[in-house]
């Protein structure tokens, strides 16, 4: 067994199991604080700190062995401030972030955001190149980032990160990624009724052609 | 966690035997041999898991045991009050979920003109959409058409699926990734623009369009924001717990359960959308689940209660490729992405034992009659026997790199638990994944009853009794914003009549006609996982 103090009380669980898993063996129901359960949510976000130690260490619950002497607190809601805007309207230039999230040039570069980041990214430069207005590396920085929050209450400067990088990849996928011009070509083609005759045809075959048809199918190498 | 000597000295042949088996190609099943793999090794085929539907539309039908125990449960009104005549939300249409199918459908209702509003029992966006990884199937390449992908989708479904609902999904497939690359999605492309695609177990050309392995995620957070932008409300942590109707027998709302306070709210509309996803946490059979907190099944029973009728509830999905150990993650997903880009499934002594693009539920049988006594190739992880997917496979094919770069989530869920899964293989089992069943709609996604529309995991008939990889992103999409577009025209001219909930009483009273008595309630809402307490 392990000695953690969830919220401050002190529980014994059995070793191996997560923080969420600990929780719940503690008795508690989650309603808040508990998504996907696989580390795509970021519902479950949390602070720890292991008992005599100064760091504070951040978590996602579900992905999180609990440790000996662990002293946990969810953090299952935090005010991100995200600014509304038209993605039909908006440009990919640096005005943008600017206009919506000036904050983002207040950051003074303590590197806390970094430091807490569940997914372990590396926030601040994410942030850095969201100033310069290079939103495809932002993007990328950015990417596996799950909305969690814990950067943004660490963040001296008030800068709502995962909103930051939301737009900068929506910009990206929008404006900054090239088209893909097949794609483009058969939305046309179906849009002009060119897939149509084809469709009719297989789905006018009787159930033994079409089970013919799909057993002896090609499929590309 | 560390591995145990058994699975060490396993994970040694299947080392051993690595470039012997990235060179070969393992057979295909035919037609019959699939058939009998099916019958005698796929859950979906064990008559003791399932009961007979005896009350409402479906009766004299198969159907798991634990769904028909909550489709023969108490109303939650059984125990709480509600005053119709006290309207907390006025709108035109109530989309029930906020996953990728209410979030589309929301969005599109908007885009018509609606006054839409999305109640979610947890937040917008937790939902299995989220936990997608592998991709998005659409037929926008060269070599491929609509029609191929329709040849694909009705031979996985075993031909039970709706041919109209398929020839929907399939022909407005192109325009949903355009539209979700239009609204900012970032999907894999190469250097022209050219979208990087894959097979899928049982596709028959390469048209698995992903955005690394957070394929759903990606689009969800992108549909979130979208919706957020245009402001449409989000009423979160709160529960549809029944359909309302009008006295004209239309769907005209819902009652509402706030899952903090308890406090129950009434939502009036001219059209409802039930867009609550799937079931894994049923467990079914006993099975871990990939799914979400929330996965239980809720709008199948809301709406048989309201006299919609459910299709293939007794087919679910077992994702071949859960994972088995560490014990910590079992039953996530590894995404079948991995198999796409050339890992192979291998049993205890190195051997690979099946193709590894099968269709699911044939991968998933396969898998549990290797582990099975009869066959007894299975490694011993926690929970029962395994086998292995050899992930280092991809990175000696594809160059060193790639896993990282394609897989960058399954690989940090491992690297968490100190296993290297571009060094050594990983041990799987299938795993509760998709609810290929649900409620019975038409091509406009409305159910039989008027104003009562469903999109996307809680429908029935798109899939037929098994679905493909990449096409339930695809049918959230495709059928949500269907259901938006067709709500805003549904409620043009609708003028509501008195609310209702007669239809609960009277369900109840043909259970109780049947000699049915229950002491739970339902929709069930949350898993139980708290040791020692009663369920919410």
């Amino acid at each position: 067994m392990v000695t953690v103090y969830l919220m401050g009380k002190k529980y014994e669980v059995p070793e191996g199991l997560t923080i969420m898993g600990a929780l719940e063996y503690a008795g508690y129901q989650l309603v808040r604080g508990c998504g996907c359960r696989n580390g795509f949510c970021g519902a479950c976000a949390t602070v720890y700190r292991i008992k005599g130690e100064r760091e504070l260490h951040a978590a996602l619950a579900c992905q999180t062995t609990v440790a000996e002497n662990m002293y946990v607190a969810t953090l299952p809601f935090f005010p991100l401030e995200k600014q509304v805007y038209d993605i039909e309207k908006v440009k990919p230039d640096a005005q943008i972030m600017m206009q919506l999230y000036p904050e983002i040039y207040s950051c003074i570069g303590c590197n806390a955001c970094t430091k807490s980041c569940s997914q372990g990214l590396n926030v601040m430069q994410y942030i850095a190149a969201a100033q310069r207005g290079d939103f495809h590396t932002c993007a990328e920085l950015s990417f596996d980032c799950v909305m969690c929050g814990i950067c943004s209450s660490r963040c001296p400067a008030g800068i709502s990160h995962p909103q930051v990088a939301e737009l900068a990849r929506r910009l990206n996928g929008k404006y900054l990624m090239p088209e893909a011009k097949h794609l483009t070509k058969r939305v046309k083609e179906i849009e002009d009724g060119l897939c149509q005759d084809a469709m009719e045809a297989i789905m006018a075959k009787p159930l033994s052609e079409l089970k013919e048809l799909y057993n002896h199918r090609d499929i590309e190498k | 966690m560390d591995f145990t000597p058994d699975m060490l000295a396993s994970m040694a042949k299947v080392e051993a035997s690595r470039d012997y088996n990235i060179a070969l190609e393992p057979r295909r099943m035919d037609a019959d041999e699939k058939d009998a793999l099916l019958a005698a090794y796929h859950p979906d085929y064990r008559q003791d898991a399932f009961d007979t539907i005896k009350v409402g539309p479906n009766a004299g039908e198969k159907c798991p045991k634990e769904l028909l125990a909550l489709l023969e449960a108490n109303s939650r009104l059984t125990e709480l009050k509600v005053d119709l005549d006290k309207i907390d939300y006025d709108v035109d249409v109530l989309v029930i979920g906020g996953g990728g199918a209410g979030s589309s459908a929301a969005i599109e209702a908007h885009e018509a003109g609606a006054n839409v509003m999305i109640v979610t029992k947890l937040r917008i966006g937790d939902a299995n959409t989220m936990m997608a990884e592998g991709g998005i199937q659409a037929a926008d390449k060269e070599n491929d058409s609509p029609a191929q992908h329709y040849l694909d989708v009705m031979g996985g479904g075993h031909y039970a699926n709706r041919p109209e609902l398929v020839a929907k999904l399939v022909t407005e497939g192109p325009a949903a990734i355009k539209w979700l690359n239009e609204l900012g999605v970032e999907f894999d492309k190469e250097a022209d623009g050219t979208m990087m695609t894959t097979h899928g177990g049982g596709t028959s050309r390469k048209r698995m369009h992903a955005a690394k392995d957070y394929s759903g995620a990606e689009i969800m957070r992108t549909l979130r924001d979208e919706v957020l932008n245009r402001q449409i409300p989000v009423v979160d942590f709160t529960a549809a717990i029944e359909i309302i109707k009008d006295e004209n027998g239309r769907a005209a709302g819902a009652v509402l359960l706030n899952m903090e306070t308890g406090k129950v709210l009434v939502a009036r509309a001219k059209a409802v959308i039930i867009a609550t996803g799937g079931a894994g946490r049923m467990h079914y059979q006993g099975f871990p689940t990939s799914n979400h907190y929330g996965a239980t099944a809720d709008g199948l029973i809301l709406g048989y209660r309201a006299g919609a009728k459910l299709l293939y509830q007794d087919t679910l999905q077992y994702q071949p490729t859960g994972v088995a150990f560490p014990n910590q993650i079992y039953g996530a997903l590894v995404t079948e992405k991995v198999r796409s880009l050339g890992a192979k499934v291998i049993n205890k002594d190195g051997v690979a034992f099946v193709h590894p693009l099968e269709t699911r539920d044939v991968e998933a049988a396969a898998i549990i009659r290797e582990c099975s006594p009869d066959r007894n190739n299975g490694v011993d992880a926690p929970n029962g026997k395994a086998v292995w997917l050899d992930t280092p496979m991809i990175d000696k094919i594809h160059g060193e790199g790639t896993l990282e770069a394609r897989l960058p989530a399954m690989l940090r869920m491992y690297l968490k638990y100190d296993i290297d899964m571009r060094k050594v293989p990983i041990l799987i089992y299938p795993t509760l994944h998709y609810q290929n069943g649900g409620l019975e709609i038409d091509a406009n996604d409305e159910t039989c009853v008027p104003g009562l529309f469903v999109a996307g995991e809680a429908t029935g008939g798109v899939h037929g009794r098994n679905r493909l990889m990449g096409n339930s992103l695809l049918d959230v999409i495709v059928f949500g914003r269907n259901a938006g577009k067709a709500t805003a025209k549904a409620i043009q001219g609708v003028k509501l009549g008195k609310l209702t909930l007669k239809h609960v009483d009277e369900y109840a009273a043909q259970l109780k006609e049947a000699g049915i008595k229950s002491d739970i309630v339902s929709p069930k809402l949350l898993p139980n996982y708290a040791r020692g307490r009663k369920s919410i």
